[in-house]
């Protein structure tokens, strides 16, 4: 970092922080979001409408957005932690009230110019909330469990909200990334070990509240061959699709798989089964090193940071985006069940990017603020 | 501060173990993705390159119908079809152009396949048209190079050799819709013309008779040779379902009718509820629904006032009139209000407050008692037992003789009719119930209403010995009914002296000098049919209409005609058959219902359709007489 140790006492101004953002980083993630545009074009058998288009002025919104949010003073982030996150959880609430009914499950808010879905937002909120709570905790009293409580309730409470919309995918990764924050704010690792034994043991009691339709996903993924055209079809088609890709790959707008519609969703949750299929074993490989490589970056970020605050918060939205990728691809790939998580920054729609950028300008503002102090208690709060 | 350190060090140590997870995952994917990519590439590029024939589905043939002698009622019929794939057409509509140059087809057909094309995946084969003529096949195959994607083969083709005659019973299949195909999961409602059964036993028994799909994986080389199959799993042929249905006695049923209006009729085997015969009429050609039925044909099928679509014999709720006072009857006897020797006098109406009930007989039947009661159809003597009794009382009773509610026939659609009580009146009008109304319902007038089949199951449970059958048409382990099982049909638990009672009304209905239906008899020496006409009013008579006598004019408009119904047993000694007959605007039971009653009921005794040897009556009043 060439840029001088600032004055902790005096806020940088404007042009500092600008001088100080990341654009490597900022880089690495628009190289990401023009691999999506490609793979997009393809997806349309070789056009920019309806995908490519709009996911590249997407793309250029939300960067905007991302620097916008880097410049923001982390003293104000730390303030807005939890009423942002009690806010998400009125929305969380709002949509089982008056959500629309889309896909069989609850998710959406209409805003009219934009569909808005609370549980992608609560990702993000979980996060500064839980780097609220334990940028004031010493270790001493992270071994307390009632001071593990407020954390466990703050996690638990979307996560539940979240699974009766349905959404098994999100739930899941809002469950994984309070984990990472619970671990990386130092929980003791046995309670780790003693939580994990109890979920296995809840494990049939959740089979039971499942949805027949993620029960049949759950069974399809175990033995995707007994339902060849029914509910295994997607993922069989996604590993034909990828194994046919070998080394090479099939070529650009050559992938028979996708070209010819056997893969479905494939400007979605499939993009990067596409990706596989056209530029081979080393276009995949190379994605998967980009994303490891911002996903680095953004652990960098964490480690470099000063307080406390920051560096949750910086390694939480790092844990988040990693979550997004890894969650997609083993899913394609047919390690996991499908859940219905996308590709960040590739696949087509805006909600995922919305997160993933929104995210995107937290990690760069824990960058642009990793020379700021936070007291531990700070009296104007 | 060292506090701070010792959180820093934490910290710092976790990110980096939470780090070498991340990359440790990713090294994971990048595993799976060399063994997809690389290790199994070759056999994924296969099966990517010949995937639109690795994965085939069999479909199995669906079941036959048969009558209860093994004669076909629905069979799947060989016929040729010209079929198209759109992915190998290119060009869809040029195609299908081509093709219409050569054989008939419309514009509207062709718009429907490009349609239903893009509803399936493109290796999907779309059926263009059926029933092709050998010629049409060969001249389809001359020019087949000019015809890419365009595929002959020989499907088979639902047929009803029955027809109308059996329509209302067998059913017919058609097209799946969408939310047929959003509710079941089965593959088979995928395929572009798959048939699914709409109405009737088709309807009813669709899952046993379409049977279970099977699937072949085949591998095939480059110009699409099968080279090997895979694996394969033949699925299940769809189930042949044996009906209970006689089709000599059901033709007979559906000529006997065929010059009324709106008619429906059912003939039961009374010992174990089998359906011999459900005729309804006017009724509808299937066939035409098994090619896709035109608009104007359905409007005009949908919109006939006599409801040709609709089975009458399940659906039609009919004001059972005097073919209810059986019930009234057996009310009053198993709760001790009569005797069969209590006497009524009729002077031709019965006062109730300021209300006048009315006898058919304008100046009455004088005194009377229960059997000379049934015979001449007394209402007089029917009000006062209905009086007696008490709604209630009554309701239940009607109810043990399978009144008021639906009696689980393995067809689609059965309606309950309605045996109405104080608290229905109370719960659905919200007003009390009136005493005047019990009388009524004492006649099987008012509120009460009871479907053709109900009354012939009303029949069969009287004249069995008291035992609650209830009515199926398919037989063996499919058997959606227990009685279809061959499972035997438990006792009401009514008085069998007290059935026997009215069962002596029956008998002198049809055989008394006095009975209303004595020109009805049976023509065959030694074998005697008992019963019970039925002429009930579709709207109330004015006071006017009594006086003048407007209400029995000829030339009243149909719909005000009072329907005509008659029920019937035989042989009376030994009862094996039970029948129904509802005529719609019939006028009189007696005169329209009865006679009709009385040839179906000498077919089915020429025809000796029931299988099971009818139990003895344990007492036969009419021979200790």
């Amino acid at each position: 970092m060439g840029t001088p140790a600032l004055d902790r006492a005096t806020p940088p101004s404007a042009g500092e922080k600008l001088a100080r953002i990341a654009w490597p980083l900022v880089a690495l993630v628009l190289l990401l979001g023009l691999v999506g545009y490609a793979l997009l074009y393809s997806a349309a058998g070789g056009s920019h409408t309806p995908w490519a288009f709009r996911h590249g002025i997407r793309l250029v919104v939300m960067t905007g957005l991302a620097v916008a949010i880097a410049l923001i003073d982390i003293k104000k982030l730390f303030r807005l932690a939890y009423p942002t996150y009690g806010l998400i959880v009125l929305l969380l609430v709002a949509v089982e009230i008056v959500g629309e009914i889309n896909k069989g499950a609850q998710r959406w808010i209409d805003l009219g110019f934009v569909q808005l879905q609370p549980s992608e937002l609560m990702k993000l909120a979980l996060v500064l909330a839980l780097a609220r709570y334990f940028h004031a905790a010493y270790l001493e009293e992270v071994r307390r469990p009632l001071f593990l409580l407020p954390p466990f309730l703050m996690i638990l409470l979307p996560v539940a909200l979240v699974l009766k919309q349905p959404d098994l995918g999100t739930a899941g990764m809002l469950g994984m990334v309070g984990t990472a924050m619970l671990f990386l704010g130092g929980m003791a690792i046995w309670k780790f070990l003693a939580a994990g034994a109890l979920a296995g043991a809840a494990l049939p009691i959740a089979w039971a509240h499942l949805h027949d339709y993620q029960r049949q996903r759950v069974a399809t993924f175990l033995d995707p061959e007994s339902d060849p055209l029914g509910a295994g079809y997607h993922i069989i088609q996604s590993k034909i699709a990828i194994g046919s890709g070998g080394l090479w790959g099939r070529g650009y707008l050559q992938g028979s798989q996708a070209q010819l519609s056997f893969l479905p969703e494939k400007h979605t949750d499939f993009a990067f089964t596409m990706l596989a299929e056209e530029a081979g074993f080393v276009g995949a490989l190379a994605v998967l090193a980009l994303i490891l490589a911002i996903t680095l970056a953004g652990m960098a970020v964490a480690l470099r940071a000063q307080s406390h605050f920051a560096r949750l918060l910086a390694a939480g939205v790092t844990c988040n985006f990693a979550l997004y990728a890894i969650i997609n691809v083993a899913m394609v790939t047919g390690l996991i069940p499908v859940v219905g998580v996308p590709l960040p920054l590739v696949s087509y729609g805006g909600t995922a990017m919305l997160t993933v950028m929104l995210g995107l300008g937290l990690l760069l503002n824990a960058q642009v603020n990793r020379d700021t102090s936070i007291p531990r208690f700070p009296a104007d709060f | 501060m060292y506090q701070e350190a010792d959180r820093n060090r934490c910290f710092r140590r976790r990110l980096l173990l939470l780090g070498g997870l991340q990359v440790a995952l990713f090294g994971g994917l990048a595993a799976r993705l060399w063994q997809l990519q690389l290790r199994d590439g070759v056999t994924y590029q296969l099966l990517a390159d010949e995937n639109r024939i690795s994965q085939r589905l069999t479909v199995p043939p669906r079941g036959v119908i048969v009558d209860r002698r093994g004669r076909p009622l629905a069979i799947n019929a060989p016929t040729y079809r010209v079929r198209v794939v759109r992915e190998q057409a290119g060009d869809l509509r040029g195609v299908l152009e081509a093709l219409a140059e050569i054989v008939p087809l419309d514009a509207r057909r062709i718009e429907e396949v490009l349609q239903l094309a893009k509803l399936h995946r493109p290796f999907v084969p779309i059926t263009v048209r059926e029933d092709l003529s050998w010629d049409e096949v060969a001249r389809i195959a001359v020019r087949s190079p000019d015809l890419p994607g365009i595929l002959l083969d020989s499907g088979l083709l639902r047929q009803y050799p029955h027809g109308a005659v059996t329509a209302h019973v067998v059913g017919y299949v058609g097209p799946v819709a969408k939310a047929e195909r959003e509710s079941d999961p089965d593959p088979l409602l995928k395929l572009p013309d798959f048939r699914v059964g709409k109405t009737g036993i088709e309807r009813a028994y669709d899952r046993e008779l379409r049977g279970r799909a099977g699937f072949s994986r085949v591998e095939v080389n480059v110009i699409g040779r099968e080279i090997r199959e895979i694996d394969r799993n033949d699925g299940e042929e769809g189930a042949d379902l044996q009906l209970s249905i006689d089709l000599d006695l059901q033709t007979y049923c559906m000529e006997r009718l065929a010059d009324q209006e709106a008619a429906a009729a059912v003939v039961l085997e009374v010992a174990t509820g089998a359906v011999l015969a459900l005729a309804s009429v006017p009724t509808y050609d299937p066939g035409a629904f098994a090619g896709g039925l035109s608009a104007a044909l359905w409007r005009q099928l949908a919109d006939d006032p006599r409801h040709p679509l609709v089975n009458k014999c399940i659906r039609g709720q009919y004001p059972p009139g005097s073919t209810f006072k059986m019930v009234t009857a057996l009310a009053a006897l198993e709760a001790g209000l009569v005797t069969p020797a209590s006497e009524v006098f009729c002077p031709g109406f019965m006062s109730l407050g300021n209300a006048r009930f009315h006898c058919w007989k304008p100046h009455g039947h004088g005194r009377i008692s229960l059997v000379q009661a049934l015979a001449q159809s007394c209402d007089v003597y029917f009000y006062e037992l209905a009086r007696r009794v008490g709604i209630d009382a009554l309701a239940a009773m009607a109810r043990r003789f399978g009144f008021g509610e639906t009696l689980g026939i393995d067809l689609p659609g059965e309606k309950p009719g309605l045996m109405p009580d104080s608290r229905w009146k109370r719960e659905r009008l919200g007003q009390p119930w009136q005493k005047g109304e019990t009388l009524v319902c004492g006649i099987g007038q008012g509120f009460v209403s009871a479907t053709p089949l109900q009354l012939a199951v009303m029949t069969a449970r009287l004249c069995n010995g008291g035992r609650a059958v209830h009515p199926w048409i398919v037989r063996g382990p499919h058997a959606h009914v227990s009685e279809g099982k061959g499972v035997p049909p438990v006792s009401l638990g009514v008085s069998p002296a007290n059935l026997e009672f009215v069962l002596k009304g029956m008998y002198e209905v049809v055989n008394g000098p006095r009975g209303t239906a004595k020109a009805s008899a049976l023509p065959i020496p030694g074998v005697l049919m008992a019963g019970k006409t039925g002429t009930s009013q579709v709207r109330r008579i004015s006071k006017a209409e009594r006086a003048t006598g407007a209400h029995k004019r000829k030339d009243r408009p149909r719909e005000e005609r009072d329907h005509a119904l008659f029920v019937g047993y035989a042989p009376h000694d030994r009862p094996r058959y039970a029948v129904a007959v509802v005529i719609e605007h019939g006028e009189s039971g007696a005169k329209a219902a009865a006679p009709v009653a009385r040839d179906i009921m000498v077919e089915a005794l020429r025809l000796e359709p029931g299988t099971t040897p009818p139990a003895p009556r344990r007492l036969d009043l009419a021979e200790r007489r």
